[in-house]
């Protein structure tokens, strides 16, 4: 499921921020790292569309800001076990201008965990539109007057070429990205030529992500060498019926948990933006912990024309910094990667995220959209004294 | 197949339709002098249709470039 890394913009203002629904047991539990399972992830079988299980608290004020990013802080570098997603939700009211504080207090996390260094990847759609999905955000699906014109798989010297130029920009990754629900066996056969092809030729990690897998298919990526698979939870459960109808969220957390289960490293996105409340983010967050990926693309919504979203709003800047911060201190561990929607939403802020937990960046172009040059993002990096270099998750 | 009227190429004349819709270009501001209808084309999109003939365009997006193709009028290029 080649999503986007395309992007989009968000909503929630800070002044939109809240609802309250009641909370719950569940989003009280404790995460992985810690004791009690959280129960988020997983529901009892039958039962119908999930409500989202957390609640956020009124705006914090001043002191009590304090002392949730005291608390945090204690948490994460002195108990060092994962944040609680009650704890979550009180970080997440904190007010704007304390988004700053919680953006220090992410980087610190980031660097205790994985140090400065920043991992580079670039992307390609191999093969671009037509999806039979309804993914509401996604200008690939057929189902929906994009302008985009679908086009078969590309052919090896193609992919190569693109494999190549992400090498020239510095990357140890290299993603090829399917738009299609899943692959059957002619994609396949393709994958498992081009897997080896582009590693043995450049000399590239390669990355995949083509849809929901099979317990087979998931093997056989495996063994023929495929480094990270990723495939994108995207939103809460409770949101995603609302945005996708022709598969489940339980669905794409089953391919999830396949990856993993065949040995391949877990690349699972989310894409804030999309209508949902900062209650279904932290929602979000805690059914990552439960999953464990090694890496969490940042997508914002980056509206698409002819979508169903082409007319939200962006996610504000000072906003999508705050929950790049809510992700790092979630997830201390993962590599917190830069997808697609930072250009626009972002635009001058966008080395500000890598010092509020970012460690990872998609360099030049997306899927079906174009991103900045590579060469700013590199210097960036020299600016800001972070090494580029391959990382693995710590968690 | 279908005999398509001569219309101007990328590389005669300038553009007459659209390259995010499609549609034929205004004259004057804010159509054909901009190249693209107002809004029509997200500044970090590549072209998604011929400029000469409105023809939805193949695009190829690398992680450095974009290549696209009209089945008429051939490839177009980040600087046509
Ligand atoms: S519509 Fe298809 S290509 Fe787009 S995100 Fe959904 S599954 Fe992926
Ligand atoms: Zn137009
Ligand atoms: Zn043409």
């Amino acid at each position: 499921m080649p999503d986007q890394p395309s992007s989009s913009p968000s909503c929630s203002t800070p002044s939109g921020r809240s609802t309250t629904t009641p909370r719950t047991d569940a989003a009280a539990g404790s995460a992985p790292g810690g004791s009690a399972p959280v129960a988020l992830l997983r529901r009892p079988s039958g039962e119908a569309a999930a409500s989202c299980p957390v609640s956020l608290p009124p705006t914090l004020s001043p002191q009590e800001a304090q002392e949730a990013l005291a608390d945090a802080r204690e948490a994460l570098l002195g108990e060092r076990r994962l944040l609680r997603v009650e704890e979550l939700a009180r970080l997440a009211a904190l007010p704007d201008d304390q988004v700053a504080a919680l953006g220090a207090l992410a980087h610190e996390v980031r660097l205790d965990r994985l140090g400065p260094t920043v991992e580079v990847e670039g992307i390609l759609s191999a093969k671009t539109g037509g999806c039979p999905e309804d993914c509401h955000f996604c200008a690939q699906s057929a189902r929906f007057d994009s302008p985009l014109l679908a086009t078969p798989m590309l052919d090896d010297q193609e992919v190569l070429q693109a494999a190549w130029e992400t090498k020239a920009s510095g990357a140890s990754e290299f993603c090829i990205v399917l738009a299609i629900r899943g692959p059957d066996e002619r994609v396949m056969a393709r994958l498992l030529e081009l897997v080896p092809l582009v590693q043995r030729t450049t000399g590239l990690q390669v990355a995949v992500s083509a849809g929901i897998l099979t317990e087979n298919q998931a093997r056989r990526l495996a063994e023929a060498g495929v480094h990270r698979y990723n495939h994108n939870l995207e939103t809460a459960r409770s949101f995603f019926p609302q945005v996708v109808t022709t598969h489940s969220w339980e669905e794409r957390a089953e391919t999830c948990r396949l990856v993993q289960r065949h040995g391949m490293e877990l690349c699972c996105g989310v894409l804030f933006g999309m209508g949902e409340t900062p209650a279904q983010r932290v929602e979000l967050l805690g059914q990552l912990q439960e999953l464990r990926p090694a890496e969490v693309p940042i997508n914002f919504l980056n509206p698409r024309p002819g979508t169903p979203l082409a007319e939200r709003p962006l996610v504000g800047a000072w906003e999508a910094i705050r929950w790049v911060a809510l992700a790092r201190l979630a997830l201390p561990g993962v590599l917190l990667r830069y997808a697609g929607g930072r250009e626009v939403t972002l635009r001058d802020l966008q080395a500000l995220g890598l010092t509020a937990g970012i460690n990872a960046l998609i360099v030049g172009n997306y899927l079906t959209t174009l991103g900045r040059s590579p060469e700013e993002d590199l210097r960036m990096l020299e600016d800001l004294a972070m090494p580029v270099g391959a990382l693995s998750a710590a968690w | 197949m279908t005999a398509v009227a001569p219309e101007p190429g990328p590389g005669d004349g300038g553009a007459s339709h659209c390259p995010g819709c499609g549609r034929p270009l205004a004259p004057g501001p804010g159509g054909a002098d901009a190249g693209h209808c107002p809004g029509c084309l997200p500044p970090l999109d590549p072209p998604r249709f011929c400029p000469a003939c409105g023809r939805r365009l193949r695009v190829l997006v690398s992680p450095r470039g974009w290549r696209a193709t009209c089945r008429t009028h051939g490839p177009l290029g980040p600087d046509f």
